[in-house]
């Protein structure tokens, strides 16, 4: 149980995949304008990952080598997809915003990262708690991202005003830098280097 | 690793495939009919905003039957066309802005120096929403589209039934920068355009989105909306489009035949 529960939570922080592996920066980029957005992605990609490890794993011992990364994909692909519809089902709103980039996380290094390094390697529970780990890793700073951004880029948190806004007729500048891709960048660096500073093994090669 | 022979890898390809392929095709199936709805109702839910009669999810269905009539317009003459056209692309509850725009036989190249919203080809008809109160038409709603700075932007705007006043403006899809191009969703900009005059008082087409502030003093203020700061580009789309769809290639001849009463207003 155990090593279970440290398959689960090492991705959290000590293995995190976007600040210790720096992985899948770029959606974390693209869906952090908002905090909405984030926590839907966020769950879209923690389901994709669990559900794709466990099922690399549970045919791990059948997949052929020259063919894995090709089986890995198909499968990756499928869960998107079916997490794209389910999207455009349940959450009409959000899926308009993310438009394209639910789809785009075929293309996050997390998942084939972890169905490579550990689906191919281990059992379906264990698989199933590490995809899910890493996905709950990647949540929490994206989480952490779209909260700042969200509320020093428009004063507001999930759509509620915090800060209301001089556009509103309130007291708070808007810092529109923010709003920009780019400033998920620096967010995430100033996140590594904190966490590099207090935690120094994790910058070690 | 599992054996490598060349049988047992076709295999095992063929079975994730076949897998994969029943599981993306069966959650697309079952949730199709519940994706096509939040699609329709998102439109209808847009239309009833642009007209200021929007109030709950639960009343949409019955707002638009009660209050929005819809009717197609032939753009180069401005008549209106019968319901029965005999086309499904056509009729008008079913109207699909995006398929006609590319149905060569249903669309239009736009002339170069003409193509203000840089949409490059146009629907040679398009669906026109009358709102109706007390039995009477109290307004139009048309819709309108046009490139912005990364997107081209898809929006209603309202006309009270006098055709010259704004009554609503609203767009229903566009991939402008959040924050920034994005707050054309902004309640409170959508508002500065509710009582702007579209067109002066010989029909002339007179409004524009300006860049900065409209002073309140000129003689143009009741013409002029508000641009959007840090977002100039978007902000001359917005211009761009609105001037493109109410003038000579979009909406024109149909609204001149309103005002000669050269067809019914319903």
């Amino acid at each position: 149980m155990n090593k279970s529960l440290k398959i689960l939570t090492t991705p959290l922080l000590k293995d995190n995949p976007v600040i210790v592996q720096v992985l899948g920066i770029c959606s974390a980029l693209a869906v952090t304008s908002k905090l909405e957005t984030a926590i839907v992605m966020s769950l879209a990609v923690t389901f994709v990952t669990a559900f794709a490890n466990t099922s690399v794993s549970l045919i791990r011992r059948q997949i052929p080598g020259s063919i894995r990364i090709i089986v890995e994909m198909t499968i990756i692909a499928s869960l998107v997809i079916v997490a794209d519809q389910l999207i455009k089902a349940f959450a009409f709103g959000v899926s308009k915003q993310l438009s394209v980039y639910v789809g785009l996380i075929i293309t996050n290094c997390i998942l084939l990262g972890r169905t490579e390094a550990f689906g191919l390697k281990n059992s379906p529970l264990a698989s199933f708690l590490d995809g899910l780990g890493n996905g709950l890793g990647y949540s929490l700073i994206l989480l952490i991202v779209a909260s700042v951004r969200e509320l020093f880029g428009s004063g507001k948190l999930l759509g509620f005003t915090i800060l209301r806004a001089n556009t509103e007729g309130g007291w708070y500048v808007p810092n529109g830098l923010l709003v920009l891709p780019a400033s998920a960048f620096f967010l995430i660096g100033l996140i590594i280097w904190a966490l590099r500073t207090i935690k120094p093994e994790t910058g070690k090669e | 690793m599992a054996s490598e022979s060349a049988r047992k890898t076709i295999l095992v390809a063929l079975g994730v495939c076949i897998v994969c392929s029943v599981l993306v095709s069966g959650s697309v199936v079952i949730l199709r009919q519940r994706q096509q709805d939040n699609k329709e109702l998102d439109k209808l839910k847009n239309i009833l905003q642009a007209a200021n009669l929007y109030t709950d999810d639960a009343s949409v269905k019955r707002t638009i039957q009660e209050k929005i009539r819809p009717v197609l317009v032939d753009l180069a003459n401005g008549q209106i066309l019968s319901e029965s056209t005999g086309d499904k692309r056509l009729d008008p509850r079913r109207f699909d802005l995006k398929a006609i725009a590319r149905d060569p036989e249903l669309s239009r190249t736009i002339p170069a120096g003409k193509d203000l919203a840089h949409i490059g080809r146009q629907p040679k008809y398009m669906v026109v929403y009358n709102v109706i109160e007390n039995g009477q038409v109290a307004g139009l709603i048309l819709p309108v589209y046009g490139k912005g700075l990364w997107s081209t932007m898809y929006g209603f705007i309202a006309l009270k039934n006098d055709l010259q006043t704004v009554t609503g403006f609203i767009f229903y899809e566009h991939g402008e920068t959040p924050g920034l191009g994005g707050e054309v969703d902004n309640p409170l900009w959508r508002a500065k355009w509710v009582g702007k005059q579209a067109f002066n008082e010989s029909g002339a087409l007179k409004i524009e989105v300006i860049k900065g502030i409209a002073d309140p003093a000129s003689p143009l203020a009741r013409f002029q909306i508000d641009g959007l700061s840090g977002a100039t580009l978007t902000t001359r789309g917005v211009d761009h489009l609105v001037k493109f769809w109410l003038g000579s290639n979009g909406y024109e001849p149909f609204l001149n035949n309103l005002r000669a009463g050269a067809v019914a207003h319903e």
